[in-house]
């Protein structure tokens, strides 16, 4: 329903500028995904939009309001943790109504939003339980809906997935796409440090490094135009391919980036580069192949199906053209 | 065999520590089972069960009389530090502003005092609020220790709270009072337990003040009626009645730590001060 | 609490949660004002004046008098008065050093041994450790009637072991004999107090990672060594935390020594001194300059040792 504009916006601890002058736009109902390596200022960013860290300057808009002095619970955002942070004395309904309560809500209203959100979620069944007897996937949906119950303008999760196994984690992150289809008029704000699930839940991907905005777009902006050789590096599993030195000098950059896909295998004598497979990985749907063509880190080059190459083997490989990503000395694309 | 000998010393130490620890309660608790002249031989193992001693005690309205204002005065310091405790700590734990280590330093300082040299001041206080010789002298001059040792065991409970409990609850838009009304006392009661009960044995054994502010033995506490116990003359100290009265008032503080062990080890190891 | 820039439009959540803690914090620093503060400023002033019991209000400035003061004879002889002068505080003051430091030290290493004890897991360790609590829930007055009847000159049970063991060959009046008065008083309070050492050493074991004393004996490292070099360092922290604790409680020490050795010269320290003269000599004002005295080496002590910034007492290192 919000629509969010950071105008500016810093943060510092101490004399420690942590968050350097963010402007970003939000729109209303975009599910928004702030990603980025540890200590990039992501979640920092998050509780200042949430109210939970003071502003140091610039401007926060909700709806085009300036918010940054109202207080969590009057900006209509509601949070899910990372170690969900549930109540542990209150029962499964007692987390959910909390708010409302807090509100001095009417009864009968409360009562109404806890069921629907715990039908939503299938977790009616569990409204007599503590926070204890559950496992970690309800604990984690009992925390999105205490979260919906507030019905929030803005949604905001803070690496909601990080405390869950790999399977869970899957399942979850399914859940929380369905949310975001059933809640479309919700903006959501969603951190992580998993470019997995920045790529598979955003609309639009915000990548931060150091407390500065290094690119913003759509999953496929960000996978297939990277502004920058960070961004480059932290989309996409395995990493795109980065080379330096006499490798980027054929193409005139400093840095020229290739994904795995797109290198080929040329058994002519027309390969581009040739070298020696150091190692395969083969997960049966896809293999990946490291070739040491003399760079400092071999080169990965990725195959439909199951490959298997002995490793020693000397094959040549060529980049796929149209696919050649050019980055200038200050680590910029160029074109 | 090395190991066996090893073992055998190990267990023997033991046996040594627990016997330092229990064997003077357990002497003093035969010693109150004697009267008349069996008190005055030596005995390793009880020989007797009489309650002549016991009897005494009871019969002593002064002793029963001194329980009655030990416990009340006790409760009263304990319930007011903690009422004050409470918020204090939470803003000491969980709230950022300028100062705070300083604060808590000062507070630390405080629990540290010699408290005799707030004697004279405490005394003049004391006088000029017509409370000499009243339990309030004593709920009022015990506060000088009760109220920084809850203030800090409570605070580093406090901190070891979750951040992210507390930020839900702003989320849910819980003002700081009902932050701890209604998220962090339903969570720290058991500390709450044990930090009154420390501060509790704490006021229990207080000596000083109650010995200086205190001057019929109708207001005496019972630390200060044990001390002042005596017979006739130096030579005449009725030892199997005092051997009595110290069980009566120590054993329901020896079942409270037992029952709170665990419980007291962690609030002892936490404030890092002596109740 | 502390000066905030204020913005237009409603207050923040941090400002809110500060003025919270105003209010929060107000009371109980009233209160400690009240009770804490406000009592020693007036010890201190009546330090200074010539105040006695009866005539509280009545006391005069006299400076530095009850302190230190001297008065020139007419024969030229000077003649110093002042508790600076007194050699009964200095014998207190020895007295009270004395206890402080050997109880501490006597504490520590026991503390040490019964926690390293505690450390090992064995058959009944909860047993033990409910029974070195005993010790420590015993009112401190309870223990030292307890002793003072074990350490009984003719009916005590200690002199009656010691002559079982041929230890001593005549009964020793523990309590009331200048020579061994201290002992028995450093006895009784080793006995309550090295619990709480211990307890507290036990918490710094805990706190040491298991893995290393594994490493450690993979490496075939001797127990004593691992000791001095691996456990000792690690529980350094906790221990100057646990032994600044107890030094600060045996330097203010008094009702131990009031109840189990009554008037002995040989045990009367600072505290017992000041209150005697406070309160049963009404020589109050001199009282109040001997506690002025006492609470000035202890602020002394407290200030080193944070200056010194080894021990982060307040925890707030980490945070």
């Amino acid at each position: 329903m919000a629509q969010i504009n950071l105008k500016g916006l810093r943060k510092s601890f101490g004399s420690v500028e942590v968050i350097h002058g963010i402007d970003l736009e939000i729109r209303k109902g975009e599910f928004m995904v702030f990603v980025g390596p540890s200590g990039c200022g992501k979640s920092t960013l998050l509780r200042l939009i949430a109210g939970l860290e003071e502003i140091s300057a610039g401007d926060l808009e909700f709806d085009e309001k300036r918010v940054n002095n109202d207080v969590p619970a009057k900006r209509g955002i509601a949070m899910v943790f990372q170690s969900y942070a549930l109540y542990p004395h209150m029962s499964v309904y007692d987390n959910m109504a909390f708010g409302m309560k807090l509100a001095k809500s009417n009864p009968g209203e409360i009562k109404e939003r806890v069921h629907n959100a715990a039908k939503m979620l299938q977790i009616d069944h569990l409204m007599d339980r503590k926070p204890k007897q559950l496992s970690g996937g309800q604990r984690q949906r009992v925390a999105i809906g205490r979260a919906i119950v507030r019905d929030p303008r803005v949604f905001l999760f803070d690496e909601p997935l990080s405390n869950l196994d790999a399977a869970l984690r899957v399942a979850t992150r399914l859940e929380i796409a369905k949310l975001h289809q059933n809640m479309k008029d919700v903006t959501m704000i969603y951190v992580t440090h998993d470019q997995v699930e920045a790529m598979t839940l955003a609309d639009r991907i915000c990548v931060l490094r150091d407390g500065l905005v290094e690119q913003v777009g759509t999953p496929d902006e960000l996978y297939e135009k990277p502004a920058s050789v960070f961004v480059a590096g932290f989309i996409g599993s395995p990493k795109m391919n980065l080379l330096q030195g006499a490798f980027s000098h054929d193409f005139d950059c400093t840095t020229v980036g290739i994904r795995p896909e797109h290198i080929e295998i040329q058994t002519d004598g027309a390969a581009k580069w040739r070298g020696k497979v150091v190692h395969t990985e083969n997960l049966g749907s896809d293999s990946f192949i490291f070739v040491d063509i003399g760079h400092t880190e071999p080169v990965i080059v990725r195959q439909i199906g199951s490959h298997r190459i002995p490793v020693g083997t000397e094959i040549g490989i060529s980049p796929i053209d149209q696919h050649i990503h050019r980055f200038d000395e200050n680590d910029q694309i160029i074109g | 065999m090395k190991y066996y000998v090893q073992e055998t010393c190990f267990y023997l130490l033991v046996l040594i520590i627990v016997i330092a620890s229990v064997f003077p309660f357990y002497y003093a608790i035969i010693t109150s089972f004697k009267a008349g002249t069996a008190l005055f031989e030596v005995d390793y193992l009880p020989t007797s069960f009489n309650l002549a001693n016991y009897a005494e005690v009871f019969a002593s309205p002064n002793f029963i009389r001194s329980i009655f204002n030990s416990v009340f005065i006790a409760s009263a310091t304990v319930g007011f530090a903690m009422f004050l405790a409470i918020t204090a700590s939470y803003a000491l734990a969980r709230v950022r502003f300028q100062g705070r280590g300083l604060l808590l330093m000062t507070i630390l300082a405080v629990s540290m005092f010699p408290q005799i040299a707030v004697l004279a001041g405490l005394f003049e206080l004391v006088r000029f609020l017509g409370i000499f010789n009243k339990p309030w002298a004593m709920i009022l001059s015990y506060t000088i220790f009760t109220l920084p040792f809850t203030v800090w065991v409570l605070t580093t409970f406090m901190r070891d709270l979750p951040m992210e409990i507390e930020e839900a609850a702003i989320v849910d838009g819980a003002t700081p009072w009902q932050i701890i009304t209604k998220v962090f006392l339903p969570l720290l009661w058991p500390a709450l337990v044990t930090t009154g009960l420390l501060a509790f044995i704490g006021a229990w054994n207080e000596f000083l003040f109650a010995l200086t502010f205190t001057a019929s033995d109708t207001q005496r506490t019972v630390p200060v009626a044990i001390a002042l116990l005596s017979g006739s003359s130096e030579f005449e100290t009725p030892w199997g009645m005092l051997m009595a009265a110290s069980v009566i008032v120590t054993v329901p503080l020896i079942i409270l730590v037992l029952i709170f062990q665990k419980k007291i080890v962690a609030g002892l190891t936490a404030g890092g001060v002596k109740g | 609490m502390t000066s905030y820039p204020q913005h237009s439009g409603g207050q923040s959540l941090a400002a809110q949660r500060r003025k919270a803690a105003f209010w929060f914090l107000a009371p109980m620093l009233a209160a400690l004002f009240f009770v804490a503060a406000w009592p020693l400023l007036r010890t201190i002033y009546f330090s200074f004046t010539d105040t006695t019991l009866t005539n509280l209000y009545g006391g005069e400035w006299i400076g530095f008098k009850n302190y230190l003061s001297y008065r020139q004879l007419s024969s030229g002889r000077v003649i110093w008065k002042g508790t600076l002068v007194d050699p009964a505080w200095w014998n207190a003051v020895w007295n009270t050093v004395r206890f402080s430091v050997i109880s501490v030290a006597i504490e520590t290493v026991l503390g040490i041994i019964v926690a390293l004890i505690l450390h090992r897991n064995f058959v009944g360790r909860g047993w033990v450790r409910a029974a070195i609590l005993i010790p420590w829930a015993i009112p401190t007055i309870v223990s030292a009637r307890m002793w003072g009847w074990m350490l009984n000159d003719q009916f005590g049970i200690i002199n009656d072991i010691l002559l079982k063991l041929h230890l001593i060959e005549t009964k020793i009046a523990w309590t009331a004999n200048i020579e061994t008065a201290m002992t028995a008083v450093l006895i009784v309070d080793v006995w309550k107090t090295t619990p709480f050492m211990a307890l507290l050493c036990l918490a710094g074991l805990q706190m040491v990672p298991k893995d290393i004393y594994e490493a450690a004996r993979v490496d075939g490292v001797h127990p004593i060594k691992v000791f001095f070099r691996i456990t000792l360092p690690l529980i350094r922290p906790a221990l100057m935390v646990a032994i600044i604790f107890r030094t600060l409680d045996a330097l203010r020490i008094f009702d131990l020594i009031y109840v189990l050795t009554p008037n002995s010269k040989a045990t009367k320290t600072m505290s017992v001194i000041a209150r005697e003269n406070l309160i049963d000599f009404d020589k109050f004002a001199y009282g109040a300059a001997q506690s002025t005295i006492l609470f000035a080496i202890i602020a002394v002590f407290v200030s080193a040792y944070i200056w010194l910034g080894k021990v982060d007492l307040a925890g707030e290192g980490d945070r």
